[in-house]
């Protein structure tokens, strides 16, 4: 019963939120309020998400898995930092000071292992799959990178020109894929809307 | 209007095909990603291995939604499946409304199978919020947990590649797709068989999720074929109009 009762709810505040996007003299408001109401839970989701984060990896440490040292670190600067930004707030200097010289590097390291990736992956490629498409995909993704990349002796003659003349395809194909994607987006959502999928429990 | 007309055709169309398609199922073209996930999941099964699921971080409050949607149609059929599993799936995301419902979804999935007491929240993880912290929590799962196959489905971006490199270490199946535009150039370097655009709305109809599922996507081609009627209509009116102005 409480299944079916979730469902009607989640389908009808679905259907009002829709409905006040075409309709916004009557229904703004309502569905101001639902998104804001839908805004307030996504932030407590946030929070149980963290919770669970923190059971995750405390689960692998407790039962002695591998890496579960880094699990126990990782929970304990947690609730470290969480209780440095609840007493000192967020806009103190040590506080910032985490941000800056910890969260922010880290993430650069990652980003410059990223680009280590994403050459080697572009290398296999071809060990990978030797069709015409993925020598065109290189070969496109070469060019690319060769007219847009600083030279010594600057700009390569006519690399403008080239660039919106290759461009014209590829923005074609983007348009083409995003055409796609919206029309399966906008299926997905009406399944949902139909109660046909039910990710909230309700199935 | 436009919108409004576009939407009531596609809802009308849907009914319609779901209620054609429940007398004769559909057959549909042979995508060789949802074939290899198919007998990957059987593989899981029998050799005790794991699936691990990555939904990305697409935020349900955004267009991005709808692919972590799509995702989770997809898990809800898989969790059924590998129910009886001695290592269950595990699902991550990097958006916590989607990771409690990682957790909904394959409780339903359980439920289903009649297996609920199998279910463990800890299978549906947020492994971080930012992009990449994201990937940097889920890579481990990828390692360490045993994973045969890795299916990446969802709203990713660039940290994607760090996600199929991990997969690629451990010798592991790939099936990844993503409305993500780098992200899909990535996975198509990265996977054997990479899948493009709306290929990912598929991922519920060959999996078997039901025929709400395969009427999606007959309702997806024609509205794909009525936006190309419309191009090729709008180009020879341009002609025609250009062609006005000339002479």
């Amino acid at each position: 019963m409480l299944r079916v009762f979730t469902a009607a709810l989640a389908i009808a505040a679905g259907i009002f939120v829709l409905l006040g996007y075409f309709y916004p003299e009557q229904l703004e408001s309502l569905r101001l309020i639902l998104v804001d109401w839908a805004i307030i839970i996504a932030g407590i989701a946030i929070l149980v998400g963290i919770f669970n984060l923190a059971v995750v990896q405390m689960g692998k440490f407790s039962t002695r898995q591998k890496g579960g040292m880094y699990g126990l670190l990782l929970v304990i600067s947690l609730f470290a930092t969480f209780a440095a930004g609840v007493i000192l707030g967020p806009e103190n200097l040590y506080m910032r000071l985490a941000v800056d010289a910890v969260i922010v590097p880290v993430e650069a390291s990652l980003m410059a292992i990223l680009a280590v990736t994403l050459i080697y992956a572009s290398i296999r490629l071809l060990r990978r799959r030797v069709d015409v498409v993925s020598v065109l995909f290189l070969v496109v993704a070469l060019i690319f990178l060769f007219l847009v990349m600083p030279t010594p002796i600057g700009p390569i003659p006519g690399d403008r020109a080239m660039l919106d003349f290759l461009g014209m395809f590829s923005r074609g194909g983007a348009r083409g894929l995003l055409i796609g994607i919206a029309l399966g987006t906008l299926l997905t959502g009406l399944r949902v809307l139909f109660g046909v999928d039910r990710p909230y429990g309700g199935n | 209007m436009l919108a409004q007309g576009l939407l009531i055709l596609a809802a009308v169309l849907f009914l319609g095909f779901t209620f054609l398609r429940r007398r004769s199922p559909a057959s549909f073209r042979s995508i060789e990603a949802y074939e290899r996930l198919n007998r990957s999941v059987g593989l899981a099964v029998e050799d005790g291995t794991r699936l691990h699921i990555s939904l990305g971080r697409g935020n349900l409050f955004t267009a991005r939604g709808g692919s972590a949607l799509a995702g989770l149609a997809m898990l809800r059929r898989l969790a059924e499946r590998t129910s009886v599993s001695d290592r269950p799936p595990v699902v991550t995301s990097g958006d916590a409304s989607l990771a409690i419902l990682s957790q909904d979804t394959l409780q339903s999935g359980y439920r289903a199978a009649g297996a609920e007491e199998q279910y463990r929240f800890s299978t549906g993880r947020l492994t971080g919020l930012t992009p990449f912290s994201y990937a940097a929590g889920a890579i481990p799962t990828i390692h360490d947990e045993h994973v045969s196959t890795n299916i990446i489905l969802g709203d990713l971006g660039a940290e994607s590649a760090l996600l199929a490199e991990a997969s690629d270490r451990e010798n592991a199946n790939l099936i990844a797709a993503s409305d993500n535009l780098s992200a899909q150039s990535i996975f198509y370097a990265s996977s054997q068989e990479p899948l493009i655009g709306e290929e990912l709305f598929a991922a519920g109809a060959y999996v078997g999720a039901g025929t709400a599922h395969e009427a999606s996507l007959n309702v997806q081609d024609i509205l794909r074929w009525l936006i190309i009627l419309g191009i090729i209509v709008g180009i020879v009116l341009k002609i025609v109009e250009t062609l006005g102005a000339l002479i």
